[in-house]
């Protein structure tokens, strides 16, 4: 178990490394630069200049790369080129608002995911389980930034159930200790400032987690039908067993290691896909960071960015593995 | 993204396979495939949208780009179905010649992961060590990106265009296929009547196109209906963004884009462009699951 | 181990469940109307993007200097509706004879919101700051003065304190606007004491004199000022504070407004106008323009190098309808750079206009009566002078078919399409401009004179007869005589169409009713020391 851990976070460092170089070639290929950008328009082209020289962009790509891994392994992500903040300040607000709306997008995800693929299972081809893989394959069809514009038209506009965008009631601002504000305000006992919070991430929450949601119904469905016809469980029901006893607590435990696999490979891929649904919602979150990053040439920015996400993914994948190695008996390393 | 629908490839068991498709295994698959109401209904959104891509200028009530600002943002009504946008241009033209456009850079672009990857694919798993591995680390490292922020980035290097946003999403695609081919060449390979070719000395490219080919072209086809649906979503996302195909173009994913400053105003210019991605690429992924059922034997009841 | 995972499996159900309880509880609760009273001074400010930083004279951008402008204060001020300059932190000023010496009397006992004297000392400290720095630190400032102390164009020779609240400036050569660049946004006076400190990072710490005092800044989504208690105006400021609430999507901060989430919104869509205006807890606040929005011709390119050409594009766009369906009606339709906010308009020039025939003619003329291809530049962001470039560019478009032009719609990212533009790489473009210090100098010599091709003068339009009248200008201080140079000038350029200039936007911005005394400055920022808001 040991050697297998050790063996797989080292095939994960020429893919981190494959990744930083990818990334760096990358975003010197796109035209633009990033000094024109900082200065805007009224700006005289030796300002221009000038400050090209001076954020080290004059210098070749190898030069500017090994500065960069050279900070790397300090630990320093670079500066900001258009604040001149060093990224490692300005990157963890933006980090946790974003797992903060992922976390809370699983959840939905996995609890509705989870009980309507079992019911579904519990009640093949019946109406209920046509409806519930109809929807969930409507779900998976959606483009993510449309579904949350409905949303917000529907529920927030018409409806004025929820807010429209941002993490917070800016009237009664939070002070971030974390900048998980769910925990933060949970800290400082303001059940209300919670409440607030939670309102705000149910929005986007649900759009993001809309995808996952659907794969997760589907999987958990699958899987269970699986376990359903084995042998034991047919002991089991011979026996007399009620049956939502014998699918909550025989049939669902064996069933969710495949839908383990599928958790963690989503809330990886939650961290990117959350771009469109911070767009929309207005979430200071590390998409929105990337995105305008990108359409600034804010290199070091999108670098580290784009650095974190990719860690953080490749280490849920990684975590993921495990826990599977760890279950299930009949893999082997 | 959506392509998830797709990330938990058909587990084939190629012996069990082969024994049980023997006799006509494409002629049961569609029987199988025939009786899945499901994927019929996806194969028929297919190919009303396919059909209507193909008919578009004879069907389309007026022209796509010809603006009318006397008729800016009119409600639906028998005269335009589904209203009329910010240039008073009818919605429900722009659509039918939207679909065009979003079923077009779907199979294009799948079409091109699927070129690439199965060729990558084949290199890696039929010739070795370190091809092999250089192959599969790219791949790992295309697969670590979000999908959606590699093909942002890819876009900003060539440009914002409709033929850009292709290559981007068909970038990103490469790997799936390219993944899928090559466990299916490594479990090929194991076969004894591979080596038995092998020893009669068979050429590798015959071996290629006779029997690791037909092998894997259940798992793609499968593979490359979700990934089409895939596809469509993210070329509208790039359109969202103002990364994919520029004006005149009714490209769906900009329509959304430029009307959703109106959605109090005209919601109808946001509501239908959306709805006919939804239903479209609700078409491939019902039909995607029908293909797996019906060519995955793992999956037969 | 099965069995702890089921247990994780468990607790994150429970937990979630307990989760989704909340919400239902919490969502029927909001029904019961808005919170109480608390911090009903705090103006909520919904803003389309945040600051890149709080040090205004490193900034260059209108995000920033909304801010900035609540915290900090110039010299000089402009009066409410225009950029006459009135006094500021400086209560009165002498100019000398031969223009070169301006002497400035400063209010007395004021002090940074650290507690440190504001005075003559700390106005050098803060131009000896500037005109030692480069580009890269303070861009405005070349821009305005001429370059920095090592250079040679630099204008300002000296700035010295004659006594504690008597400032001296000496210039090399006389320079007609620079009272009204003393009185800039970016020139604001910052505490010597905090710069000191904090080095590098006075963009996050900002301590200024303004009426309100920084407090705190979380990027990409508030920005959070408060009353500055010991503020030298008496009675100011009304409000307890301003959150600035980044909103990006125009219609998201539209929403925000319409649901009470914020109070106050710039760059509303003039297609909202009228929502706005239905709305009576909401009122319009229009900002008197002093931009405008042009399609430019690259004059050295074929065939735009044609006069006809340029020309019958001028005929064939239709500015009205463009107004009425991208600005709601709210811009005035443009004959000249200048805006009717500018001394120097030149009324007497009259707008080409739509015309089909007119514009046939000179194609003809021009040899190009069978149309040509041409490549259209469309800005891919949203300015204050065009909401939306590319929807323009769709329009415009649309005209040039009907005489058989086929434009092709090209844009780029904004950096890249500057870049590209001030290379001369376009064939025509749409852009804009938005004046710095409301001098007509800062519009036509920056935009359309031959020293600034390869920079503003994206046009690279080259005419020795504007050249000669705008130097004259620039030395020249009697404001009259001034205006007359730039009327010929105007007029020259409306002959020769290097440009269709488009519109003169008028900014919108939306608040709800409650606001009083908000002013919007041309400029594009304004202080909210008289806002008030009632109850």
């Amino acid at each position: 178990m040991l050697s297998y851990t050790i063996r797989r976070v080292g095939q994960l460092i020429p893919v981190l490394l494959g990744m930083v170089f990818i990334v760096f070639m990358m975003i010197r290929a796109i035209p633009g630069n990033p000094a024109q950008l900082i200065l805007g328009q009224q700006a005289s082209k030796q300002a221009i200049e000038e400050l090209t020289k001076q954020l080290g962009l004059t210098e070749p790509w190898y030069t500017q790369f090994v500065e960069y891994m050279k900070g790397l392994f300090q630990g320093d992500l670079g500066m900001s080129l258009k604040t001149r903040n060093p990224i490692s300040d300005e990157l963890w607000p933006h980090l946790a608002a974003t797992i903060e709306l992922a976390f809370v997008a699983m959840i939905i995800a996995v609890i509705i995911g989870v009980n309507a693929g079992i019911i579904s299972a519990w009640l093949q081809n019946s109406w209920f389980d046509y409806g519930v893989m109809l929807i969930a394959l409507i779900g998976i069809s959606m483009p993510i930034f449309w579904f949350g514009l409905m949303e917000q038209y529907f529920v927030s506009i018409q409806l004025d159930l929820l807010p429209t965008t941002g993490r917070e009631d800016v009237r009664a601002p939070i002070e971030a200790i974390t900048n998980l504000y769910l925990l933060d305000t949970l800290i400082q006992g303001n059940f209300s400032q919670f409440i607030e919070v939670v309102k705000h991430l149910i929005l986007p929450g649900i759009a993001l987690g809309t995808i996952p949601m659907a794969i997760i119904a589907r999987m958990t469905r699958s899987s269970m039908l699986e376990v359903m016809k084995s042998d034991y469980i047919r002991t089991a029901r011979a026996k007399g067993l009620k049956m939502p006893l014998v699918v909550y607590k025989h049939s669902l435990k064996n069933a969710m290691i495949p839908v383990v696999t599928v958790i963690g490979l989503q809330a990886g891929l939650l961290l990117g896909g959350a771009i469109l649904t911070e767009t929309i919602f207005g979430w200071p979150g590390i998409g929105t960071y990337i995105y305008d990053a990108i359409s600034s040439r804010d290199y070091p920015v999108i670098q580290s960015g784009i650095l974190v996400i990719a860690t953080l993914f490749v280490f849920i994948n990684l975590i993921v593995d495990l826990l599977y190695a760890a279950i299930d008996p009949r893999i082997k390393y | 993204m959506a392509e998830l629908a797709g990330t938990t490839p058909p587990i084939t068991n190629p012996t069990a396979a082969q024994e049980e498709r023997v006799i006509s295994p494409w002629r049961d698959a569609w029987r199988s495939f025939r009786k899945n109401k499901l994927a019929m209904a996806g194969m028929f959104l297919v190919a009303f949208f396919i059909l209507i891509a193909i008919i578009a200028p004879l069907i389309a009530p007026y022209s796509y780009d010809v603006q009318k600002m006397a008729d800016k943002h009119l409600a639906p009504s028998a005269a335009h179905w589904f209203g009329t946008d910010e240039f008073g241009r009818d919605i429900l033209t722009r659509i039918i010649y939207g679909a065009r456009i979003s079923i077009w850079v779907g199979c294009i672009s799948v079409a091109g992961s699927v070129i690439v990857g199965s060729t990558l694919g084949v290199i890696a798993g039929y010739y070795g060590r370190f091809i092999d591995m250089i192959i599969s680390r790219v791949f790992d490292i295309i697969l670590a990106f979000p999908s959606i922020l590699l093909a942002i980035a890819v876009v900003s290097v060539l440009g914002p265009s409709l033929r850009n946003a292709l290559i981007a999403i068909a970038l990103i695609n490469v790997p799936i296929f390219g993944r899928l081919v090559r466990s299916k060449v490594l479990s090929v390979k194991q076969e004894e009547y591979i080596s038995a070719a092998k020893a009669i000395g068979m050429k590798d490219s015959r071996i290629l196109f006779q029997h690791v080919l037909p092998n894997s072209m259940a798992p793609i086809i499968v593979q490359g209906t979700l990934a089409i649906a895939t596809a469509i979503i993210e070329a509208a996302a790039l359109g969202f963004l103002g990364l994919g195909a520029q004006p005149p173009t009714p490209e769906w994913g900009k329509m959304l884009a430029d009307s959703k400053d109106f959605i109090l105003d005209a919601p109808w210019t946001v509501i239908f462009p959306g709805l006919a991605i939804m239903l479209t690429v609700l078409g491939f992924n019902l039909m995607g699951d029908g293909l797996r059922d019906a060519l995955d034997p793992k999956m037969k009841n | 181990m099965k069995k702890s995972l089921f247990a994780l499996v468990a607790f994150i159900l429970i937990l979630s469940l307990g989760l989704a309880g909340c919400n239902s509880s919490k969502t029927s609760s909001d029904g019961n109307g808005k919170k109480g009273g608390d911090g009903g001074g705090v103006m909520i400010y919904g803003k389309g993007g945040d600051a890149v930083g709080l040090d205004p004279a490193h900034e260059t951008d209108g995000e920033s200097f909304i801010v900035t402008e609540q915290i900090f204060e110039p010299l000089l001020s402009y009066k409410k509706e225009n950029t006459d300059v009135q006094p500021g932190l400086a209560k009165s000023w002498e100019i000398s004879k031969d223009n070169l010496k301006y002497t400035l009397k400063l209010e007395e006992g004021i002090k940074f919101h650290d507690g440190t004297d504001f005075n003559a000392e700390a106005v050098v400290k803060n131009f000896e700051r500037w005109m030692n720095g480069d580009a890269a630190k303070f861009p405005y400032y070349a821009s305005m003065f001429g370059g920095y102390k090592k250079d040679k164009a630099h204008v300002i020779k000296e700035v010295k304190a004659v006594d504690k609240n008597t400032v001296q400036f000496t210039l090399k050569r006389p320079q007609a606007p620079f009272l009204k660049n003393l009185a800039m946004s970016p020139f604001a006076i910052s505490s010597p004491a905090a710069i000191e400190k904090y080095g590098d990072k006075i963009g996050q710490n900002p301590v200024g004199t303004g009426p309100f005092k920084f407090k705190e800044w979380k990027r990409d989504a508030t920005i959070t000022v408060v009353k500055n208690d010991s503020y030298w105006k008496k009675g100011l400021p009304k409000l307890d504070g301003v959150t600035f609430k980044v909103i990006k999507d125009n219609s998201a901060r539209m929403n925000a407004l319409t649901k009470g989430e914020v109070d106050l919104i710039d760059n509303v869509n003039p297609s909202e106008l009228d929502k706005i205006k239905s709305n009576n807890k909401l009122q319009v606040f229009e900002r008197p323009s002093m931009n405008v929005a042009y399609l430019g011709f690259n004059t050295e390119k074929a065939p735009f190098n044609k006069k006809e050409v340029r020309q019958a594009i001028n005929y064939l766009v239709n500015k009205d309808e463009l107004i009425k369906n991208f600005y709601n009606g709210t811009a005035e339709a443009a004959a000249t750079p200048l805006p009717s906010a500018i001394a120097g308009q030149n009324k007497d020039v009259k707008d080409y206009g739509y015309n089909e025939t007119k514009a046939k003619e000179l194609l003809k003329k021009a040899g190009l009566e069978k149309g040509f291809k041409m490549d259209l530049w469309a800005m891919p962001v949203s300015r204050p002078y065009m909401p939306d470039g590319k929807k323009i560019a769709e329009a415009i478009q649309a005209n040039l078919k009907k005489v058989n032009i086929d434009a092709n719609i090209v844009t780029f990212d904004w950096g890249v399409y500057l870049e590209k533009i001030r290379k001369g790489e376009s064939p025509a473009f749409l852009i804009g401009w938005t004046g710095d210090n409301g001098d007509a100098d800062n519009f036509l010599y920056s935009l359309l004179d031959k020293d600034t091709i390869n920079s503003n003068n994206y046009s690279r339009y080259n005419s020795p007869a504007v050249h000669k009248l705008l130097i004259e200008a620039q030395s020249t201080a009697d404001e009259a005589k001034r205006e007359v140079l730039y009327k010929k000038a105007e007029k020259i350029i409306h002959e020769d169409a290097p440009w269709v200039p488009l519109v003169h936007a008028k900014p919108i911005l939306g608040g709800t009713s409650k606001i009083k005394d908000f002013y919007p400055h041309p400029k594009g920022s304004q202080s909210f020391v008289e806002v008030s808001m009632t109850k």
